[in-house]
């Protein structure tokens, strides 16, 4: 008895160009879940997800969220409906520290007028104190506290790509798109972000599609995995499933046995 | 850490004690000593050729590089029309004074002020098309269109055959401001009021905006910022900042009114300001202006001493030579202006005879 | 009727007179991706220096080679000492360094020759001459010819030579270029070095027509429109765009200005060139730029 689809994509294609980067691909995900995207690169992973968001517009095909079509969103409009992201090449703040960052998550909290601020109206001064500390509570979670005040274009990759995903929970959303949030991670970071990734979709209801290349990871926190490859979906179901499944096997043969072999996975299908 | 979660996701609305100025640990003290020091000490110690030739130039210059550092170091809109702006704010109080005599001159200022920041945000639509380089066409624009009509329609300037026109006298409240003293002083208190606000905007959430659509537009379109309102908001307080500049340039600082003050040399001025004193810092600005200001000065100053090697007519040209190798020079080596470097210098200082922690 | 086809054949031709400024333009924007504002300040730097040596005595010929000598020095120390060191920086950076570029480029040329009007007399005179009822300057149509040249020589040497090869590879994709061994440097002072013989020929054009002086560098902003117009890395945009500015500004000062006041050229380049913007952000002939997240 599984709960209706809260975001379907229904036929969707993307093209650029001439390049078709999705072909009718579509899938569903419950409220709740955490749901991994993986593929080879250039799969059309990320592509997909900037069409949920409202970064791209899908040639063909439709988006649904919580009962509404979303094709033709904005991703200013995404964002008042709930959806929050992060990317794959970081999108920080280059010029504000770490707090700033979180901070600008908060925007949507936000009500003050630019008079107020200019002021220093009480409400304004509330609301600002209030929501820095929100700002810190998310910092504090993410284990950045050191590098509060920091400028982040001074820190280390790792530590951008955990300010990023603070950033982006800080907003509260209901439905958070994760574009490879681990790149570029050693194993011990990646522990740390899948332990926050879960806690989020526990404790905050977050809904979450991400995507990964991490088998690893994939196996251990999804509730669910769909596989693309050039565009097409070949696989979608338990994680489990879709790692035995032939097709998703052949394409990543040619991938590093590494990937594979951290799941227990020999090609063939068979199970460790 | 899962606690912080705890208190983020459940956290009530509890109220957190805040003033209205922050604690006084956290004041700037130079700054600050600074800032009593020019109203207390400075009237009475400071001459008239200082006052008129230094200190109210140095004042005006730095509240118009803080408004278009509002637009460009902040928001990173590139404007090379300030100036216009800025005529908009003079011949606007000058109007305002002359057709409604009874208005407060303060009035009449932030009237022609509040019109200036109106064709800003006119002029700031394009920005919501079109993007980086590009947009400095919508500003070029407005500054040759804004010159051309305070030339050619001479209801602006009262229909004075001369096309110069005195500007309002500087008295307020029943208080003459008119003598070198007097300027000083309602300049650098309106410029105080206006630099003070200023900051509260961008440390507030106001700032954030500008920056976010600075850094990165797209990435702040997906937080949810409303990045239309957000540049709009930029291109009318920075129009508003250049318009009271512009009004005080001409009732403080040179007296008249005249569409020529104001051209596209003027607008650059007030980009060298911006780029030389540091983007995106409000102490940049006055730094800027300081240089802006004094640099002519001190040249004029040496070439006294060194007759025969620069010709007192070439100095323009020296300037030019100079204020462009300075921005080469800062753009390779401190993109950060003076700001930067008086930052650094500080620091060093504070932390003499050691060095200072990186 | 005439008169409206005099206007707009004198528009079109002083819209040449444009082209060829915004070609320097696109020279150097299609190698280094940067709007060089200093293009101006080369148009006048150069004609001072020919106009001065031809007052002191030289040969056309003579001030035009050294004049030409001097252009090249100025394009290989401007690659070193300014651009060299900026170049990862983002391109509204290096417009900034134009900037300052020229800020110094203006103060030296006036201080070496000095700031007043110099005549420049190239043989071809301004007389009219008629051609089925309508009089055209002699001059408009001998520095249209000279477009026409220019234009047909750079045409070959983008298309033909090695070095329009290299050139073509650095528009394209300046770090690509350099991995496949392409010497930047070398690139960049090719550039700028035709973009200062395309200022040098605007120059003595100019000059002719208006006199050697100061304004001289304010052209660089009526290349702007031009620039918008037609693209700012295409050659026959840079015509194409020149043309339509030239003539649209002499239409709407003759036929809209007794309307609304004189003096509308000023500022209606500028306008027409943000209506384009809307429409057609990259101009007639530009390229798209797709842009991936």
């Amino acid at each position: 008895m599984s709960p209706p689809p809260w975001l379907s994509l229904d036929g969707i294609s993307i093209s650029f160009g001439g390049v078709k980067a999705v072909t009718n691909v579509s899938f569903h995900v419950h409220r709740g879940e955490i749901l991994s995207v993986i593929g080879p690169n250039g799969a059309g992973k990320s592509s997909l997800i900037n069409v949920i968001n409202g970064i791209y517009r899908a040639q063909t095909g439709r988006v649904t969220f919580d009962g509404r079509a979303i094709d033709r969103i904005t991703p200013h409009e995404a964002a008042h409906l709930g959806i929050g992201r992060t990317f794959q090449n970081l999108a920080l703040f280059k010029g504000m520290s770490v707090v700033e960052n979180v901070l600008t998550g908060r925007n949507l909290k936000m009500r003050s007028s630019f008079l107020a601020h200019a002021l220093r109206a009480l409400s304004a001064r509330q609301e600002e104190a209030r929501q820095r500390e929100k700002a810190h509570q998310m910092i504090e979670f993410l284990g950045l506290q050191r590098y509060r005040e920091t400028p982040v274009r001074q820190l280390a990759y790792g530590l951008q790509k955990r300010v990023e995903l603070a950033r982006a929970l800080a907003a509260e959303p209901r439905l958070l798109l994760l574009d490879e949030p681990m790149a570029g991670m050693n194993t011990a970071e990646k522990h740390e972000m899948s332990r926050v990734i879960v806690e989020a979709n526990r404790k905050l209801g977050t809904t979450i599609v991400l995507i990964e290349h991490d088998m690893g990871v994939v196996m251990d926190i999804s509730d669910r995995v769909v596989v693309l490859d050039y565009g097409k979906k070949i696989a979608d179901g338990e994680p489990l499933e879709v790692r035995d499944s032939p097709a998703v096997v052949a394409a990543y043969l040619g991938l590093a046995p590494e990937g594979f072999a951290s799941a227990g996975v020999v090609p063939g299908g068979q199970l460790q | 850490m899962t606690t912080s979660l705890h208190a983020f996701h459940a956290g009530p609305a509890q109220r957190i004690a805040t003033g209205w100025l922050p604690p006084i640990a956290t004041w700037p003290k130079a700054q600050l000593a600074l800032l009593l020091a020019a109203f207390t000490v400075v009237p009475f110690i400071a001459n008239d050729y200082w006052f008129s030739a230094i200190l109210v130039p140095l004042l005006v210059f730095s509240l118009a590089g803080l408004g278009l550092n509002i637009l460009t170091g902040y928001t990173g809109q590139l404007s090379v029309g300030s100036a216009a702006f800025m005529s908009i704010g003079a011949f606007g109080a000058y109007n305002f004074a002359l057709r409604l005599p009874d208005l407060p001159l303060p009035v009449s200022i932030a009237a022609g002020a509040l019109i200036a920041a109106g064709f800003g945000v006119l002029v700031g639509l394009p920005s919501l098309r079109i993007k980086g380089f590009y947009l400095i066409v919508s500003t070029l624009a407005a500054q040759f269109f804004v010159t051309w009509v305070f030339v050619k329609f001479g209801w602006f300037s009262n229909n004075n055959a001369s096309g110069v026109i005195t500007a309002p006298r500087l008295v307020v409240a029943g208080f003459d401001f008119g003598s070198p003293v007097g300027r000083y002083v309602f300049t650098l208190a309106v410029v105080t009021v206006l630099t003070v606000l200023a900051l509260h905007m961008i440390r507030s959430h106001t700032g954030r905006s500008w920056m976010a659509v600075r850094d990165m537009d797209t990435a702040a379109a997906v937080i949810g910022f409303p990045i239309a309102r957000v540049k709009l908001l930029a291109f009318a307080i920075s129009s508003f900042y250049l318009g009271v500049a512009g009004a005080l340039w001409a009732i403080a600082y040179v007296g008249t009114v005249e569409p020529h003050g104001f051209d596209l040399a003027r607008s650059f001025q007030i980009l060298f300001i911006v780029i030389i004193g540091g983007l995106g810092s409000v102490l940049g600005c006055f730094l800027g202006a300081a240089f802006i200001v004094l640099f002519p000065v001190f040249l004029s100053t040496l070439s006294g001493h060194l007759t025969g090697f620069i010709d007192p007519g070439n100095l323009g040209n020296v300037e030019k030579i100079v204020f462009g190798s300075l921005i080469i020079w800062f753009l390779i080596k401190e993109p950060e202006g003076l700001a930067k470097l008086a930052h650094n210098a500080t620091r060093r200082l504070l932390a003499w005879p050691l060095r200072p922690p990186s | 009727m005439s008169f409206f086809v005099e206007v707009l054949i004198g528009g079109l031709l002083a819209g040449v007179m444009y082209s060829m400024v915004a070609i320097g333009f696109v020279l150097i924007y299609k190698a280094s991706g940067v709007f060089n504002f200093a293009q101006g300040s080369m148009v006048l730097f150069a004609a001072l220096t020919y106009v001065s040596l031809v007052e002191r005595g030289f040969a056309w010929w003579q001030s035009f080679a050294v004049t030409l000598a001097a252009m090249i020095v100025l394009a290989l120390v401007i690659g070193r000492v300014a651009l060299r060191p900026l170049v990862n920086r983002p391109p509204i950076v290096l417009f900034m360094a134009t900037l300052g570029l020229s800020f110094i480029l203006e103060g030296a040329a006036q201080w070496l020759w000095g700031a007043q009007v110099h005549q420049l007399d190239l043989g071809i005179d301004d007389k009219p001459f008629e051609v089925a009822g309508i009089f055209i300057s002699e001059f408009d149509i001998f520095a249209a010819a000279i477009a026409c040249l220019l234009v047909a020589v750079l045409s070959l040497v983008f298309n033909k030579t090695r070095i329009g090869l290299k050139l073509r590879a650095v528009a394209d994709d300046a770090l690509a270029a350099q991995a496949v061994g392409v010497n930047i440097e070398t690139v960049w002072a090719v550039v700028w070095t035709a973009a200062g013989t395309v200022a040098l020929v605007a120059g003595m054009l100019w000059g002719a027509r208006t006199g050697v002086q100061f304004s001289l560098s304010l052209i660089v902003l009526k290349a702007l429109p031009v620039l918008i117009i037609g693209g700012f890395s295409s050659i026959p945009g840079a015509i194409v765009g020149g043309l339509i500015v030239g003539a649209s500004e002499k239409l709407a000062e003759i036929y809209i200005g007794p309307l609304i006041g004189s003096g509308i050229e000023n500022w209606f380049p500028y306008m027409l060139a943000l209506v384009f913007l809307f429409y057609r952000p990259f101009g007639l002939f530009g390229e798209r730029t797709v842009q991936r997240v």
